[in-house]
């Protein structure tokens, strides 16, 4: 009889050590997701359209020569990594000029809409397209609302772009803005915010949306900014100021 | 119930050979127009950065709607039970699977990397409704083959279980996959033409119109081959009454579709430039889809005439429904795209990217070449299934 009582004990004794750690264990991984979501970047850009003048294209001349994709004509085959938007309220004139380019959202259409996942989002927000399997079918372009995204229309092959600090995907594979992803892993910053620094307005902010601390979060917080067409719920990474 | 005999295409006429030598004609030339198109690029067709789905993607949609849709006979025969149609379900079955070869050609050839086809049968998304598809269309080849062999096969056959069992799984499959063609669409909220849930059951009316229509010339084609006649006046009649059925559902969903996107302030000005001041779009939905595509032929086998329910009225009007379903897919899929983006509502905006300007876009004789190439790959197919296997019947008999 003792011995069935102290069976029940430990059993009881076991479920109920059983059951405490893994409450524990559950509530540790809980504060330590939050840590890790406070800890992993969200790297974004915050756009002072307030600055940015509309005969100034210092970012996306810096982004064409950097990749390659830059041409004058602006034939509507050509890429356009980034290009700079003129707009004009039509009924108070009121103006201003901002660069776009892949909004690097939250929620991006063309990663769900991709077939093979060749449109795919990094740990840190940075939205890809992995050239080796984009086959080409243009539905991440059907999607995307910001028309960030460029087919490379142009066949031919023995072109230099493996000479490139970044790989291009090459004809008949789309591309977009990448955040210039090698130099920030690198440490750095994209083409356009240097440029944009050096010969423009310095009207374009980059940095960690996830870290309280850094000057895009904090302008962020304290200005009121807004997002192109945030009524999508893309929730884009690049923010703008001064578009609303 | 009478036993349905069937039979094999047997001697051929000089117009037979004929036509299928043209279709082998034009699938060399859209073949040749592909790899035009892969050695220089995209850059020799008529799309850009803003039109990013061309000519080649309106021939692949239609013919892939149509499918579905020419699947209808046979399952009217087998789940529906309607035995008035069991001489035709193996013809539906075969010309239903020839029609998703030919979309699904134009597809695959008119990918930016026809030589990354393996990673597109390999790599999966499965959050992307063009992955789905990829498993629709080839489920719906497979249960369509699967259901013409229990059609076809002599002691399967005679068991009606399995005939009704596999036809219900095809006719399910093929609402399934109209959906989700329909749904590549649908699902699109950076394109303000789309972003509609009824674009799906738009798609579902559309298979069933364009896929009878493209069924009836082939009966009748085949009819003047044979020299016998394999549709008589009361199947005729009854063809005729699904055809305007049928197109009197597409208008519906279209008027459903333009009506519910005027009401919302927000979509009028895309809804004034599909239906007022697209120009060629324009014409090509009013003129195309609307009066050549539905209200002419609805004409033809509308007003009382003795010759109403003659094959030729019929066949005419089929034809019109099949240019009328070409357009439809030309403004659903072209004018929707040539609409700018719409990234600040109610700015007028510029760039060097065309934002805030109508595209241009002119199919390019590649393209166009490419995209009939899929009707004559289809049509190719019929033609040489019907020379190896009975898939015809014998001169129609009133079933009992």
């Amino acid at each position: 009889m003792s011995s069935r009582r102290d069976f029940l004990k430990s059993a009881a004794s076991l479920a109920v050590t059983t059951l405490a750690s893994g409450v524990t264990l559950y509530s540790m991984s809980g504060e330590a997701s939050a840590a890790n979501a406070a800890k992993t970047p969200r790297w974004g850009l915050l756009i002072d359209a307030t600055k940015c003048t509309p005969d100034c294209s210092a970012c996306v001349d810096a982004c064409g020569k950097a990749y390659g994709w830059h041409n004058e004509s602006y034939s509507p085959t050509d890429e356009q990594w980034i290009r700079k938007v003129n707009v004009k309220d039509p009924e108070s004139g009121a103006s201003f000029s901002a660069p776009v380019m892949c909004q690097h959202c939250a929620n991006p259409p063309c990663v769900d809409v991709c077939p093979t996942g060749a449109s795919f989002k990094r740990f840190d927000g940075i939205v890809l397209v992995n050239r080796h399997i984009c086959i080409g079918c243009r539905y991440c372009m059907m999607a995307c609302p910001y028309k960030a995204r460029s087919f490379v229309h142009h066949g031919g092959r023995g072109s230099d772009e493996d000479k490139r600090e970044y790989p291009r995907g090459g004809h008949g594979t789309v591309e977009a803005c990448n955040l210039c992803v090698q130099r920030i892993d690198a440490g750095g910053v994209p083409h356009c915010v240097e440029a944009c620094q050096q010969k423009g307005q310095g009207a374009i902010l980059f940095g960690n949306l996830n870290d309280p601390e850094s000057e895009i979060a904090k302008r962020v917080a304290t200005y009121r900014t807004s997002r192109i067409r945030d009524d999508l719920g893309c929730e884009p990474g690049v923010h703008y100021q001064g578009i609303s | 119930m009478a036993k349905v005999a069937y039979q094999k295409l047997e001697d051929h006429s000089l117009f037979f050979w004929g036509l299928l030598g043209l279709h082998v004609f034009v699938i060399v030339l859209g073949l040749g127009a592909a790899f035009y198109m892969v050695e220089w690029g995209h850059v020799v067709t008529g799309m850009n950065n803003q039109i990013v789905w061309g000519t080649p993607h309106v021939f692949a949609v239609f013919l892939i709607v149509a499918a579905s849709g020419a699947l209808n006979v046979a399952s009217f025969s087998s789940v529906f039970s309607r035995l008035d149609y069991k001489p035709y379900a193996r013809l539906s079955g075969i010309l239903a699977i020839a029609l998703l070869v030919g979309g699904l050609a134009v597809l695959v050839l008119d990918l930016g990397r026809l030589d990354r086809l393996i990673v597109a049968m390999t790599t999966y998304n499965f959050r992307s409704i063009f992955a789905w598809n990829i498993y629709l269309y080839t489920g719906f080849m497979v249960l369509v083959g699967a259901y013409l062999f229990v059609m076809m096969d002599r002691r399967i056959s005679r068991k009606s279980w399995p005939t009704k069992t596999v036809g219900a799984s095809a006719f399910v499959w093929r609402l399934i996959l109209t959906t989700g063609t329909g749904s590549i669409f649908g699902f699109l909220i950076a394109r303000e033409a789309y972003s509609a849930a009824i674009m799906a059951p738009f798609f579902i009316a559309a298979s069933f119109l364009y896929g009878l229509a493209f069924t009836i010339p082939v009966l009748l084609m085949m009819s003047r081959e044979t020299r016998q006649d394999l549709i008589n006046n009361e199947m005729l009649r009854k063809f005729r009454g699904l055809l305007i059925i049928f197109s009197l559902a597409v208008l519906y969903f279209t008027a459903a579709h333009h009506i519910m996107k005027i009401y919302a302030a927000g979509y009028r000005d895309v809804e004034h430039f599909m239906l007022l001041g697209g120009g060629i779009y324009t014409t090509v939905f009013w003129l195309g889809h609307v009066l050549i595509g539905n209200v002419l032929p609805l004409a033809i086998l509308f007003f009382p005439s003795k010759d109403r329910t003659s094959w030729h009225a019929i066949a005419v009007a089929s034809l019109l429904f099949l240019i009328g379903g070409v357009a439809n897919m030309y403004v659903t899929i072209i004018g929707a795209q040539a609409y700018p983006l719409n990234l600040f509502p109610g700015m007028e905006v510029t760039s060097t990217f065309g934002d805030g300007v109508v595209a241009q876009y002119w199919p390019s004789t590649p393209e166009v070449l490419l995209g009939i190439s899929g009707v004559s790959i289809a049509m190719l197919l019929t033609g040489v299934a019907l020379k190896l296997l009975p898939f015809l019947p014998h001169q129609h008999q009133r079933q009992s």
